[in-house]
């Protein structure tokens, strides 16, 4: 049913984890299955510095969760962005269609940590004036 | 690496004495059981002898045993047969929220053709509320059709409750007793049903083969048509090796029902206890007693099921899940909703159904590999 590299990255997956004092947090929940997916950030000079992520889900939803990160590490904000739904069910050798969903919660969880992280960005620029 | 089987519920290996008995019905016995001639008037003896076979095993006459392809096929035949024969008196069936695939969508097959269909819910338990069926009797019912015992959860059903009150009111009564054959004593009279479905793929016999119970007298019809075959009720070539097979099945699960119930019943309270006792926030669905002997229907709150399912099967074991990930539709099985579950629990239900092969070693090795697979899978839950 997966692919070997999903069975790889569900077995031994990357960066689990959570990270103390992430600079954004990005927590989502899939309504179509009850999945959900926690990604902490660490951002240095607009780079993601470090990833860690928490996936209640299937193993297709762990895999995409451990492939996110791993190319989502060492890539500027702007790439990472850039990064589409499809990128991470195609790193991953494809996805069975029904599972699908679970891939896109990995790449929505990494938007919301950015979209926290440049929040939090514009909360200290306001402070600071 | 170790392969360990528990999900005898899904299907079991066929037994080398079942694969023995069908061999010579697949070469020097081909003759088909319609044919007069010596070929086919061996194939008919064997037919027979099946007949007896099966019928011996629930209690029934040889006369009283459709053979069929299966559970399905049983299933389908019972409840459009009597609908359909009996739709003149009215047009009112009654079953549970729990049964099978088999009996739900036939049920709703039948909606679309003008009859209404009664789902009778069950408790936390799983075990069917026979008052709130009882209420649900109406005068155009024409039957009802509740499963013996639940293939997800494994829990009993009051059958011979229900059958009381079918027989008074004159309504026809049928069981799907696929999962409890050969598990637990399964005896028409005693049930007191109309019509009972099994298979025999679930009892060490042959896939593709099963039969339907229907008692002297029902009033039914087929649902496909063709030659004489099985009194004009299930037309088409009898599957003779297949039948040969399972009818074998039969006779060694009734010699080894008293063995093999109490060998399960004894495996599945040590499998039940030991994952109770050590793994935190795991918890049992189902009755703890009124369930089949092999079957331990697991909850693990924080993780998933389909994740546990394949981290068990790269130890080798091999299990089954009703979470909502490892189905199609992406909904939690409608058994674990019936019993009230929320989703997130559902979700991590695992299914153990243990076969008379499973030893307590098997059981050690497999409430390890899964208390090392829950933790695993915990640590990497953003719930826990
Ligand atoms: C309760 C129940 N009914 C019916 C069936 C269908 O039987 P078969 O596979 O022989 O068609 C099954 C098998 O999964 C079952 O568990
Ligand atoms: S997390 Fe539910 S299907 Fe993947």
């Amino acid at each position: 049913m997966y692919s070997e590299k999903v069975m790889e990255h569900f077995s031994n997956p990357r960066n689990v984890g959570e990270i103390e004092d992430a600079d954004g947090v990005g927590r989502v929940g899939s309504p179509s299955c009850g999945d959900t997916m926690d990604i902490y950030i660490k951002v240095k000079d607009g780079i993601i510095a470090d990833v860690k992520f928490r996936t209640f889900g299937c193993a297709a939803a762990i895999a995409s969760s451990s492939m996110m990160t791993e190319m989502a590490k060492g890539k500027t904000i702007e790439e990472v962005l850039e990064i589409t739904r499809d990128d991470v069910a195609d790193e991953l050798g494809g996805l069975p269609e029904a599972k699908m969903h679970c891939s896109n919660l990995a790449s929505d969880a990494i938007r919301a940590a950015i979209e926290d992280y440049l929040e939090k960005q514009s909360h200290k620029k306001d402070n600071s004036r | 690496m170790k392969r360990i089987y528990m999900d005898h519920s899904a299907t079991t290996p066929t037994d080398p004495l079942v694969v023995e008995a069908m061999l010579p019905y697949f070469t020097e016995k081909f003759g088909n059981a319609s044919s007069l001639h010596f070929f086919g008037q061996e194939a008919a003896e064997a037919l027979e002898q099946s007949r007896k076979q099966v019928a011996y095993l629930i209690g029934a006459r040889p006369e009283e045993i459709i053979f069929t392809s299966g559970g399905t096929e049983s299933d389908n035949l019972a409840i459009k047969g009597i609908a359909y024969q009996n739709s003149g008196k009215g047009k009112h069936i009654i079953t549970s929220v729990i049964e099978h695939p088999a009996v739900l969508n036939t049920c709703a097959h039948l909606e679309k053709d003008g009859f209404e269909v009664t789902y009778v819910p069950v408790d936390s338990d799983g075990i069917l509320d026979v008052a709130e069926l009882e209420n649900a009797i109406r005068d155009d019912t024409i039957l009802i059709t509740v499963m013996h015992a639940n293939n997800e959860i494994g829990t009993i059903q009051p059958i011979t409750e229900i059958s009381k009150i079918s027989k008074e009111k004159g309504i026809y009564f049928h069981t799907d007793a696929v999962q409890s054959v050969g598990k637990i004593p399964v005896d028409v009279n005693e049930l007191g049903v109309d019509l009972l479905s099994i298979s025999s793929h679930k009892i060490h016999g042959p896939k593709g083969v099963g039969a339907l119970y229907i008692k002297k007298g029902t009033l039914i019809q087929a649902i496909a048509h063709g030659g004489e075959h099985e009194a004009r009720l299930r037309a088409g070539t009898e599957n003779i090796p297949g039948i040969v097979g399972f009818a074998k099945a039969t006779t060694l699960a009734k010699e080894r029902l008293a063995v093999d119930s109490k060998h399960l019943t004894e495996l599945r309270d040590l499998l039940i206890k030991k994952v109770l006792d050590s793994i935190g926030h795991s918890y049992l669905n189902g009755h703890p007693t009124k369930r089949l002997p092999n079957n331990a229907n697991l909850r693990f709150s924080f993780i998933e099921g389909e994740a546990m399912l394949l981290s068990l099967d790269m130890k080798g074991i091999a299990v089954s899940t009703a979470s909502a990930c490892s189905s199609r539709s992406l909904e939690p099985s409608h058994v674990l909703k019936a019993i009230g579950l929320r989703p997130e629990d559902a979700h991590g239900s695992l299914r153990f159904s243990l076969g008379k092969d499973n030893t307590r070693e098997e059981v050690d090795y497999v409430v390890e590999s899964l208390a090392e697979v829950v933790r695993k899978l915990r640590d990497m839950s953003p719930l826990v």
